[in-house]
């Protein structure tokens, strides 16, 4: 992390015994990982356990106290693949990335791992990215744990629950010589709250000890025969422990009466918003204590079918509330009443919507619906026969436009794809496929460029079946971050070795900046733990592209676009790949713009270019904004009543970046855009000149107002 | 009797009242985290216990973000707080734009019974708005109306204008705003100490606090959000030598003696036309207006008139490199530049414009004659395209920058002359014949194809387009003249031809329009 400091968080993990943590859960996560002797951390940044990532690499002087090491892995595979350390040594480990594209690109290190088993506790932090917010394909994470045989916990969302759920996991790994992943979901990670701290633990055993005394069994090898006899284990020995683990440990809890014709079964990441809609059924009180029996299940595999039978007893039907699909748990809650014959009536996605995040609304109706039909008593006699009567608002479906994520404000890749669209304007339409990344956003209007991405660094890969060639090339567009996760191998590789004619394009702004910016290989500033300052281009040399075009400033929209024709135009045979380089606005912001203020305090020169609009001479046609679409370009109304459009406008959020002026020139739009530079402590021979200049040029105006009519008269 | 009775139905807890429930709803990079904070704080220095979340994502600024914060007295135990704002259970909701309160009322988060509604009412454009050719700005209208409807009480201001002026952000207006409203149970002494514990651009932060405390207090207090008070625009002056302002006198007091509705534009119109060239033109303005008013109707309040004199001012006053170098070049230009970019003190401006006229604007320049044959001869425009016609940046606060174009802005002595006039002026008196002859038959449509001048506009290949549909509007108005609906089906194209770039919606809607009239067969004669 280059521009960003997480020195503040960093003094949270450094609380003891006796102490107090307030903040958000992700950093609670962290500092539960230190208290429980973690060995070594790893993973792969994206939201929501960024933060994890970022805070833990700010604090590499605690860690190096701890004898913790910490990797920023190459890509979530390489982060999965580190808990190999926990095969063998008694070491706990943990890795984090986001759900479920995470767990995808990881899944062949995480079976791996889970049918070699583990000695020391491996626990796998994944922020499950669905619902409201979300930036991926909308999946579960829930499979992976069923396919490899691997446990998964699913806390409920508070701090102490999900401190606890880290030590948890660490035991029941230990216990049961299996990895555990824990679940997190977006908003637990950013939910705020206090739990009481305990001191750091150094490892029994460190990394840097296991080394003196390596250690290897070829039964934990995942070749035949030893690989069928893990399958067996598994099922004989790991499961019955686990099972034995969880009750023994009570790590699922039950609330509420013990005795009552229903009750809810449901995933701990749900149980706030279960405890809400009982609360705004007149059901549970403000501290969460239910009328209703409550079966929390902070285990989500394996479900054990013991507890959960203990807890159908004497009830008449149960309400399972799992988000998302398949129902995985309800449909092994069934079959485990099926097989003992139970007469228990089992609901869940019968009432609650098969697909979607669970709302508010969704938990209210749910619960609401399955109580009125299956306990009516239980419901006070307004929620049993609502009598609403509520003023239907004016439906503002059609006013409300949408806003999804975009580019921010002097964006370095807003350029590039301007200069796309201008080469489309002469080309025709192109095939494009896209990466991960900010870039993405690129497939949204105005630009409308990208359409498909089929994973971090496959944006080339994507276009293999047009590696041919014809009538015009294929482009594919990869940003820096995707480049180095996976992008080299699957993508670049992939289009030298099978003589790729097409086009591919690599945003390299410096950052992997979509998540936060981290640094990545190719990343221009000096890291201490980290080696950066590779360019992408020796890569590409090194796997056999020779067509390599580098731009250095991709506001140059004329020449990227120049550049962009030259790549589609070629006659030279095999990839032809341009690496587009300009900082990432936001963390070059981030680190220039209190140098610039210090400096002006200083007295020292600074210019502060802005851009602005003549809106006279704007005629309101709003070409600029279909190749731009900056925050900080928007529209105004003018008072004219000779006007019917709104004009251009640029406020003072705008960095200067150049976009617009390069726009208006490289598409010949308007004249109406223009810089201004503002120099602050200028020199005296700058102000000298300023000063001759302005006497010369108010003479010429005088002179030639003096000759007409003048309207515009200046106070 | 059965099972149920062994839980019989009581009432729910009354401190979960207690729970106050708030979201903010915002666009990405507007602070709604450090607003969030300050709320947590304070709720914890007043004794309460507090929760917030968010689904912040991705690192980009743009979206829109929701934050969620969940408080209750402090009591025995950790309250359940739910995680996401549920739909009629928010007792306030914080929307840091108009569109966002729009969303939060579409949502279902804003409801009679408990929701206060604290709004920004500026307005940060969403990319869809800003892209089409025509107005595509949402109604912000649409949404006030909304909010005093469904909200129980609307506190609404221009929070970013409060914030900015203070030299401050929005998140510490709207925290002013909930602060000033009176909905949370906490004296501002809390709230500025929350401001204080940050730590970070304090006193900026308390002046944009104080400021909208008052907004929030005064908005509150009317139940509606007062509008902005329009300022009288003040009569501009007008200076120049005695001899020009006589004559201005003279074509003033002529505007004014119009009819009324056609005075009203008409003096604008006129200002701008003597504005972009002379007095005479101004005679000329006047004259062609007067044209259309001796065959205009009282009794349907001269609207032919009024949209006369409007579209023929913005057709008479084009848009050529004399025009835009004489606008650039004017003192009252660098005056109000100077004002925004708040150039003071010692500091120095530098103006860059950027230009780049191709090679028939260059022409256009020419001598009429001149001119068309060079326009006709495809080897002088490409010659004249390599030595003109690429991207220059003046610095038009420099002397060369500024010579140029002051000399440029200067040539409206010669513009009369050139071929972009003479095709200008054919252009306007075609269109204008044309409106003027459907007038006996359908005054609504001459009104209509008045109208239709708004779709010329912009520079170079966006002119030419904006010119290639008001030329297919035109050729569609030709099958549907006669029948009882031309004029509607006029201001229907006009609307699609402004809806995108490409023409789409209007290729769609002269579709429609082929498909009846070959089928019916439009009347050939009215």
């Amino acid at each position: 992390m280059a521009e960003r400091s997480f020195k503040a968080e960093v003094e949270h993990l450094r609380l003891g015994s006796g102490q107090t943590f307030t903040g958000e859960g992700i950093l609670a996560l962290t500092k539960a990982l230190l208290e429980n002797g973690v060995g070594y951390v790893g993973g792969y940044q994206g939201a929501p356990i960024s933060h994890l990532m970022d805070v833990l690499a700010d604090a590499q002087d605690l860690l190096a106290e701890l004898g913790v090491r910490f990797e920023a892995n190459a890509n979530e595979a390489a982060a999965a693949a580190m808990l190999a350390a926990s095969v063998h040594y008694p070491i706990r480990g943990a890795v984090t990335f986001k759900g479920s594209v995470g767990v995808n690109v990881a899944s062949d290190a995480l079976a791996n791992l889970a049918s070699s088993g583990v000695n020391g506790g491996a626990l796998i932090i994944v922020g499950e990215d669905y619902g409201e917010g979300s930036s991926i394909m909308q999946e579960r994470t829930h499979p992976f744990a069923m396919k490899s045989q691997f446990w998964l916990l699913d806390p409920r969302p508070n701090l102490p629950s999900i401190v606890k759920a880290v030590g948890d996991g660490f035991e029941l790994s230990e216990a049961s010589n299996t990895p555990v992943m824990l679940m997190v979901r977006i908003r637990s990670c950013h939910v705020t709250g206090s739990f009481p701290t305990r001191d750091n633990r150094r490892p029994p055993l460190t990394v840097r000890a296991a080394l003196s005394n390596p250690q290897s069994d070829f039964a934990r090898v995942v070749l035949p025969p030893m690989s069928f006899a893990h399958e067996q284990d598994k099922i004989r020995n790991r499961w019955p422990a686990a099972e034995a683990f969880v009750t023994s440990r009570h790590l699922n809890e039950i609330f509420g009466p013990k005795e009552a014709p229903v009750g809810l079964v449901l995933q701990g990441g749900m149980y706030n918003g279960v405890i809400r809609a009982l609360q705004r059924l007149g059901l549970a009180d403000l501290y969460g204590n239910s009328r209703v029996p409550l079966y929390v299940l902070n285990v989500t595999y394996p479900l054990v079918a013991p507890e959960f039978l203990a807890f159908c007893e004497g009830k008449e039907q149960v309400l399972v509330i799992e988000e998302s699909q398949p129902e995985f748990i309800e449909q092994t809650l069934s079959t485990y009443l099926y097989r003992a014959r139970s007469s228990v009536r089992l609901r869940g996605k019968d009432i609650f919507p098969m697909a979607g995040e669970y709302t508010g609304q969704v938990f209210l109706d749910g619960i609401g619906t399955f109580l009125r039909e299956a306990a009516p008593a239980l419901l006070p006699a307004v929620v049993r026969a609502p009598n609403e009567d509520r003023p239907v608002p004016p439906d503002l479906g059609r006013v409300v436009p949408i806003r999804p994520p975009g580019f921010c404000t002097g964006c370095p890749e807003r350029p590039i794809f301007a200069a796309m669209k201008l080469v489309q304007r002469e080309t025709g339409k192109l095939q494009i496929s896209a990466d991960i990344g900010c870039h993405l956003f690129a497939a949204l209007p105005p630009f409308e460029i990208g359409g498909a991405t089929m994973g971090y660094g496959l944006g080339p890969a994507a276009n293999a079946a047009f590696d041919g060639g014809g009538e015009r090339r294929p482009v594919a567009i990869i940003g820096d971050g995707g480049f180095w996760h996976n992008g080299l191998s699957s993508g670049f590789t992939n289009m030298a070795f099978n003589r790729s004619d097409g086009v591919a394009v690599i945003v390299d702004n410096y950052y992997s900046a979509a998540t936060g910016g981290q640094d990545v290989m190719s990343s221009r500033a000096a890291n201490p733990t980290k080696s950066t300052g590779h360019p992408i281009t020796k890569a590409l040399r090194g796997i056999g592209i020779d067509w390599i075009r580098q731009v250095d400033r991709t506001y140059d929209v004329g020449h990227m676009r120049d550049v962009l024709r030259e790549a589609l135009t070629t006659k030279e045979p095999g990839p032809k790949v341009i690496v587009a380089s300009s900082e990432c606005m936001l963390n070059r912001q981030r680190r220039e713009k209190p140098l610039a203020q210090q400096a002006i305090r200083d007295g020292r020169r600074v210019e502060v270019p802005r851009f602005g609009v003549d809106e006279a001479v704007c005629t309101g046609d709003h070409a600029c904004m279909r190749l731009s679409g900056c925050p900080s370009l928007g529209l105004k109304r003018l008072e004219d009543p000779l006007r019917d459009d709104p004009v251009a406008t640029i406020d003072q959020t705008c960095v200067g970046c150049g976009n617009c002026g390069e726009v208006a020139d490289a598409a010949i739009l308007c004249p109406s855009f223009y810089r201004a530079d503002v120099i602050h402590n200028p020199t005296p021979r700058e102000t000298r000149r300023a000063a001759f200049r302005a006497r010369v040029i108010g003479w010429l105006q005088s002179r030639r107002a003096a000759r007409r009519l003048n309207f515009e008269v200046p106070s | 009797m059965t099972l149920h009775d062994s839980l019989p139905a009581g009432p729910a807890d009354p401190r979960l009242q207690g729970i106050i429930k708030i979201a903010v709803l915002a666009v990405g990079g507007q602070g709604g985290g450090v607003l969030t904070g300050w709320i947590e704080d304070v709720a914890r220095r007043s004794g309460y216990v507090a929760q917030a979340t968010s689904v912040a994502g991705v690192a980009q600024r743009t979206g829109a973000t929701v934050y969620y914060i969940e408080m209750a007295p402090g009591g025995s135990g950790a309250p359940v707080f739910a995680l996401a704002p549920a739909a009629g259970d928010v007792d306030i909701m914080i929307a840091a734009e108009m569109m966002e309160a729009g969303r939060a009322i579409l949502r279902g988060f804003v409801t009679p019974d408990r929701t206060v509604l604290i709004a920004s009412t500026h307005r940060a454009l969403a990319v869809s708005e800003k892209t089409a050719p025509g107005d595509g700005i949402a109604s912000s209208e649409e949404v006030m109306a909304a909010a005093n409807l469904v909200a129980r009480r609307f506190v609404a201001a221009d929070f970013e204008r409060l914030a900015v002026a203070n030299g401050s952000v929005i998140s510490a207006s709207l925290f002013g705003a909930l602060a000033g409203s009176g909905a949370l149970p906490f004296p501002r002494e809390a709230f500025e100490a929350a401001i204080r514990g940050g730590g970070k651009g304090v006193e900026g932060s308390l002046r944009a606090f104080a400021a909208a405390f008052d907004a929030a207090g005064r908005s509150a207090g009317a139940g509606v959000a007062a509008p902005p008070a329009a300022a009288a625009a003040p009569e501009p002056a007008v200076a120049g030598p005695a001899g020009l302002l006589a004559a201005w006198s003279a074509l003033q007091a002529e505007a004014e003696a119009l009819p009324a509705p056609v005075a009203e534009l008409a003096l604008p119109g006129l200002r701008k036309v003597v504005d972009f060239q002379d007095a005479d033109y101004g005679g000329e303005y006047l004259a062609r207006l007067r044209r259309v008013l001796a065959v205009d109707d009282p009794a349907m309040g001269h609207v032919l008139s009024r949209e006369a004199a409007k579209y023929i001012a913005n057709a008479m006053a084009y848009d050529d490199v004399i025009r835009v170098a004489d606008l650039k070049t004017r003192p009252a230009r660098f005056d109000r530049i100077r004002g925004e970019m708040a150039v003071t003190g010692d500091r120095l401006l530098q103006l860059t414009e950027f230009m780049h006229p191709r090679a028939e604007e260059i022409v256009g320049m020419l001598p009429a004659g001149l001119g068309r044959r060079v326009l006709g001869n495809p080897r002088w425009m490409a010659r004249i395209d390599r030595w003109f016609g690429h991207g220059r940046r003046l610095r038009s606060d420099a002397l060369p920058g500024f010579l140029a174009l002051h000399l440029l802005g200067g040539l409206r002595f010669w513009r009369r002359r050139t071929l972009r006039h003479a095709e200008e002026q054919g252009h306007l008196d075609a269109w204008l014949a044309r409106a003027l002859a459907c007038r006996d038959s359908d005054y609504a449509l001459a009104v209509e194809v008045l109208r239709c001048r708004r779709l010329i506009k912009g520079y170079s290949d966006t002119h030419a387009r904006g010119k290639s549909k008001f030329d297919r509007v035109m050729q569609a108005l030709a099958l549907v003249e006669g029948r009882p609906d031309a004029a509607d089906w006029a201001r229907r194209l006009r609307e699609a031809a402004l809806a995108d770039e490409e023409g789409k919606a209007l290729d769609g809607a002269v579709l429609t329009i082929r498909s009846f009239a070959q089928t019916t067969g439009a009347p050939a004669e009215g």
